[in-house]
């Protein structure tokens, strides 16, 4: 069923396109790389501020609306192309171990959020310190900054252990 | 130097034991590569916030001088760790960088985005209001703004390139 699914995806046009072009993944590569630096840098920004260690004199709710559009545009982009680099080796990518761990912790960097975002963020409009900010804030910054260090990591590691330039 | 003696220059370099090391050794490229990622996106990041304050896009309840002073760490404090990367990455495997075209024009970009952030960044040493003051000034911000984020776009493709394009 799902070597099916990768083997279909894998056949797809597009797919086949960017698998055989002589320029189509690197251009792919590079947007996907800028759109992630982009999610990583900006979700840093807000996790460095709930965590403490900078935009110490910004409250979270001001931190939060000024960067968190950017990393959402840049998430989709990041999405899209990462999306269009999988299908065009679906079967390989998606028995890569150091995949697989990737789209795991995306999925717990996303669960981490979601519920920052549900319980844990009442009364975030009056943290407008570190001091201010509670500790269970601080932890969530701190999981989210681990999350996707190992995100960028294990990313890395996918172009080193399957057959493509790095 | 000629291009002989680069050459010869990569090839002492990738003989050498350290090279070696970081040939053989498999993880410590990639590991390299994602602390050189990180710190781009640090800098990306921060470069982007900057230059879309300046554009009045984001974050206009601050000032011009107080995203400067809140994000400009961020830019120039990364460039040590991005410069000490990636001198790894070039002694692990020289000619793949120094006799590649994109990635010297990836560094010739790289100078002009550093350039291009320190005639922002200088002007408010002197005052932090300059940018602020009138039209014409505005204009020059949202100019360095406008030059500064497709340069930033355009050294990241460079990287990505350096791995598909042969050296000379």
């Amino acid at each position: 069923m799902l070597e099916q699914f990768l083997q279909g995806l894998q056949d797809t046009s597009i797919a086949t396109a960017i698998r055989e072009g002589e320029s189509l993944f690197p251009w792919i590569e590079c947007v996907h790389v800028l759109a992630l630096t982009l999610v990583i840098g900006s979700i840093g920004i807000v996790d460095l501020r709930l965590v403490g260690l900078a935009s110490r004199d910004r409250g979270v709710a001001q931190t939060t609306a000024s960067v968190l559009p950017v990393t959402w545009t840049a998430f989709v982009l990041a999405a899209i192309t990462g999306g269009l680099l999988f299908a065009s080796n679906a079967t390989t990518y998606g028995h890569n171990f150091y995949f697989q761990i990737k789209m795991a912790l995306i999925a717990l960097a996303g669960v981490n959020m979601a519920v920052y975002h549900l319980f844990l963020n009442s009364g975030a409009d009056a943290w407008h310190t570190p001091a201010a900010t509670p500790i269970r804030a601080r932890i969530v910054g701190g999981v989210s900054l681990c999350l996707w260090i190992a995100i960028v990591a294990f990313g890395r590691w996918i172009g080193f252990t399957i057959n493509t330039p790095t | 130097m000629t291009l002989q003696s680069l050459d010869s220059f990569c090839n002492w370099l990738a003989a050498t034991p350290f090279s070696q090391v970081l040939q053989t050794v498999g993880w410590i490229v990639p590991a390299v590569q994602t602390v050189h990622i990180l710190a781009v996106a640090a800098v990306v990041s921060s470069a982007l916030m900057l230059d879309l304050r300046l554009l009045g896009i984001r974050g206009k309840e601050q000032s011009i001088a107080a995203t400067a002073r809140r994000f400009l760490p961020f830019i120039w404090w990364p460039l040590p760790v991005l410069l000490a990367t990636g001198a790894l990455l070039i002694t692990a495997e020289p000619a793949r960088s120094l006799e590649n075209p994109v990635f010297i024009l990836k560094m010739g970009l790289l100078l002009t985005a550093a350039g291009i952030t320190l005639a922002c960044q200088v002007p408010l040493h002197k005052d932090a209001a300059f940018w602020e003051l009138s039209a014409a000034r505005k204009r020059v911000a949202k100019l360095i703004a406008a030059a500064s984020i497709p340069l930033w776009v355009a050294i990241i493709c460079a990287g990505r390139w350096i791995a598909y394009v042969q050296g000379t």
